[in-house]
């Protein structure tokens, strides 16, 4: 477990529910801040202390988007639990990102979520 | 945009020197494709490779890189969208290319950018900025001044929001430019048009369009610059290869007729042809044809020239088609030419391979690269016909007036010979390449009187006097000797005929020598009668001279005895008490008488 980054949530030792989160930006543009804020949102109402987020700004360290092939900026990388899952944008779509999360209950496959997001925002509306 | 046409308008004089302000090229380094373009792709700007699958974009791509790092010290980055690094490594290390030591010497920075769609979920708005950050830390690690993006297109499968996608592409493509980088993007062919995603809408410097064809069972690459503003460039389809040694975009021609053409002569290796090309043979650097029908002594003559050649100590590349390498050799030994000397001297290179062996290009690729590895003065392909039958006429004879233009621009005597069939016309090839050699001979048999003599003519030799005649070729032990044949009462004899005939004057000379020397015979021996008779007169003269001599000499002292006796008698006669005395001795003398 790296405790390099800086953490914005708190450290909890049940590994089940445990996630592990990155959200990588470059510099403090509008749509990082945004990103960010409505990150920081969604973990308060759905992972209440079941996360660690790291913050990437690859303004500073280019060297680190090579690791978890970032290309578009904002990206939202899902380490643990595995598969990895990449949410990119400004996250400002709560039910997609949830869905990108795995964390509609009733939504288990993230893959098919994210190449048919119309019906699924249509399910999850449901 | 306008910044730079005010440069160019003031840096411009308007004396016609605007035409040697060239667009600034990086030179690629791949055999060929800076010829066509004229030094290399448009330096700072991007260029697209196109093409289907497999024909080669990546290949291009890489080589440009490596080479760039090799051969100009430019150092470049290569962002991979389709494969990893370490199968990039190993695909150009079968081209003998160290990818790894470019990469640890920071001369050469590899980024594979995976774009996995179902990993991906867009909330909300984004940009590629990652990928722009990505691309400058590598541009800062090495320096780079040429980069690849191989292939870029890969991005719209992983990313649905396309409108985002082109105006970050068109971003890209601009920073790219404001950075002065040289980059080369590959990208799939579309249907209708040039890329599948219309990447050439963004850049327009250079679009380069790879293809890859199979007709009659032989794969054939191709190129060409579709596309190549502010710059002048071959517009052709080029024949490319990819080999042990990359690329090599076929031929190098040069698109002008611009030889230095030498004055010097170099012999035929064969003394009565030499005669019968004003006496020296043929121009160093020239091209030679020599065409016949099957068994007119080409392939003779073709080594008799190398075997002269070698003789000299110049370097000869001698391509057979026919035959092998150890059969011309046995062959030619029985005329007298010792062809595997020269081989083991290396001063003669001989390959042979079959027509069929490979398309065309492959063909003229390997006779490059054999003329580029052994630098020959001279080069003998026999025959030049054959190539006909793996592939098409129309490419064959561009593929030798391309191999002709890169011999001459050389000065590399080209000797090819041609194969007529018979029925057709001597005096054309099937080829059409004769009307561009400089010297053409031809063979030809001569039926008459139940045989058939070889015989040669030159039809033409640019530049220089030429025999009008047609000889005979003889192959003889000692080598090839053209005879003049017998020419009378409106009749060329040659072979068997011309012998008979050549008999005949010999047994009139025989006669007419025997005649004279008969003649002066007789006149021998008339002198030798006469002398014989003037020697027995004078003998007979000598005995008769001393017949009368004696006499004299007898009549002379019987005078004298006379003369004595009239003395003794006067004595006698005048003396008396001696009278008695003196008459016994007259007496005496009386009955002496």
């Amino acid at each position: 477990m790296k405790k390099r980054a800086k953490s914005n949530g708190k450290v909890v030792a049940d590994n089940d529910n445990f996630m592990q989160l990155r959200l990588y930006v470059a510099g403090q543009t509008p749509r990082s801040l945004a990103a960010l804020s409505n990150l920081k949102r969604i973990c308060a109402e759905h992972l209440e202390g079941k996360y660690k987020l790291e913050v990437i700004d690859l303004a500073k360290n280019p060297q680190l988007a090579q690791g978890d092939q970032i290309l578009a900026i904002p990206t939202l990388v899902r380490n643990l639990p595995v598969p990895i899952r990449k949410i990119i944008g400004d996250l400002s779509n709560v039910d997609r990102v949830l869905v990108g999360l795995d964390l509609r209950g009733t939504e288990q496959d993230g893959a098919k979520a994210s190449q048919r997001p119309s019906e699924r925002r249509l399910g999850a509306k449901a | 945009m306008p910044k730079r046409q005010k440069a160019l308008e003031l840096d411009v004089p308007l004396n016609g020197e605007h035409l040697n302000l060239q667009l600034p090229k990086a030179p690629t380094g791949i055999v060929g494709l800076d010829e066509i373009s004229n030094g290399g792709l448009p330096r700072g700007r991007t260029t697209i490779v196109c093409g289907g699958p497999g024909c080669g974009k990546t290949m291009l791509a890489m080589e440009f890189l490596i080479r760039g790092v090799q051969e100009f010290n430019e150092p470049g980055v290569l962002i991979a969208f389709e494969e990893t690094p370490q199968e990039m490594e190993r695909n150009v290390a079968s081209l003998g290319f160290a990818v790894r030591k470019l990469v640890d010497q920071k001369k050469l920075y590899l980024d594979f950018v995976y774009v996995e769609p179902s990993e991906i979920q867009e909330t909300g708005d984004y940009d590629l900025e990652g990928l722009f950050i990505r691309l400058q830390h590598a541009v800062d690690t090495v320096g780079a001044k040429r980069v690849c993006l191989d292939t870029l297109e890969a991005l719209f499968s992983g990313f649905s929001n396309e409108g985002v996608l082109r105006a970050e592409l068109r971003r890209l493509f601009r920073w790219l430019k404001e950075r002065n980088l040289t980059t080369v993007i590959t990208a799939e062919k579309g249907e209708n048009m040039l890329t599948r995603h219309g990447l050439e809408e963004y850049v327009s410097d250079c679009v380069i369009l790879l293809d890859h064809r199979v007709r009659d069972q032989i794969s054939t690459r191709r190129l060409r610059i579709v596309k190549y503003r502010g710059t002048s460039h071959g517009a052709d389809e080029y024949p490319f290869l990819i080999d042990s040694q990359g690329i090599s975009v076929l031929p190098v021609t040069s698109l002008e007729l611009r030889h230095n053409v030498s004055n010097e002569r170099v012999s035929t290796g064969i003394p009565d042809l030499d005669e019968m090309l004003g006496g020296e043979g043929f121009f160093r650097g020239s091209s030679v044809l020599i065409s016949g029908t099957a068994g007119s002594g080409k392939t003779t003559m073709a080594s008799s020239f190398v075997n002269a050649a070698c003789q000299r100590g110049e370097r000869c590349l001698y391509v057979g088609f026919e035959e092998s390498v150890e059969q011309v050799a046995r062959n030619m030994e029985s005329v007298g030419i010792d062809l595997k000397q020269w081989r083991d001297q290396g001063l003669l290179t001989h390959e042979a391979w079959r027509p069929s062996q490979y398309g065309i290009e492959l063909h003229l690729l390997r006779i490059h690269k054999l003329i580029e590895s052994v630098k020959p003065q001279h080069v003998v392909i026999d025959p030049i016909t054959n190539l006909v039958t793996g592939s098409q006429q129309k490419e064959v004879y561009s593929m030798l007036v391309r191999l002709m233009d890169y011999l001459k621009a050389r000065s590399i005597t080209c000797f090819f010979t041609n194969l007529n069939t018979d029925g057709e016309k001597a005096e054309q090839t099937d080829i059409g390449i004769s009307s561009l050699t400089d010297t053409w001979i031809l063979c030809r048999d001569m039926e008459l009187n139940g045989e058939r003599n070889r015989c040669v003519y030159v039809l033409k030799s640019r530049g220089m006097a030429h025999s009008n005649q047609i000889r005979e070729f003889v192959m003889t032990k000692e080598g090839i000797r053209l005879i003049a044949p017998y020419i009378g009462s409106g009749m060329v004899l040659t072979g068997s005929s011309r012998l008979a005939q050549e008999a005949r004057e010999k047994a009139e000379a025989l006669l007419r020598a025997r005649e004279i020397e008969k003649k002066q015979e007789a006149l021998e021996r008339k002198r030798s009668a006469l002398d014989a008779q003037i020697k027995s007169l004078n003998l007979e003269f000598a005995a008769e001279e001393l017949e009368l001599e004696n006499s004299i000499k007898q009549e002379l002292l019987s005078e004298k005895q006379l003369e004595l006796e009239r003395v003794e008698m006067n004595r006698v006669r005048l003396g008396d008490s001696s009278l008695g005395n003196s008459l016994e001795p007259a007496r005496a003398l009386g009955d002496s008488k």
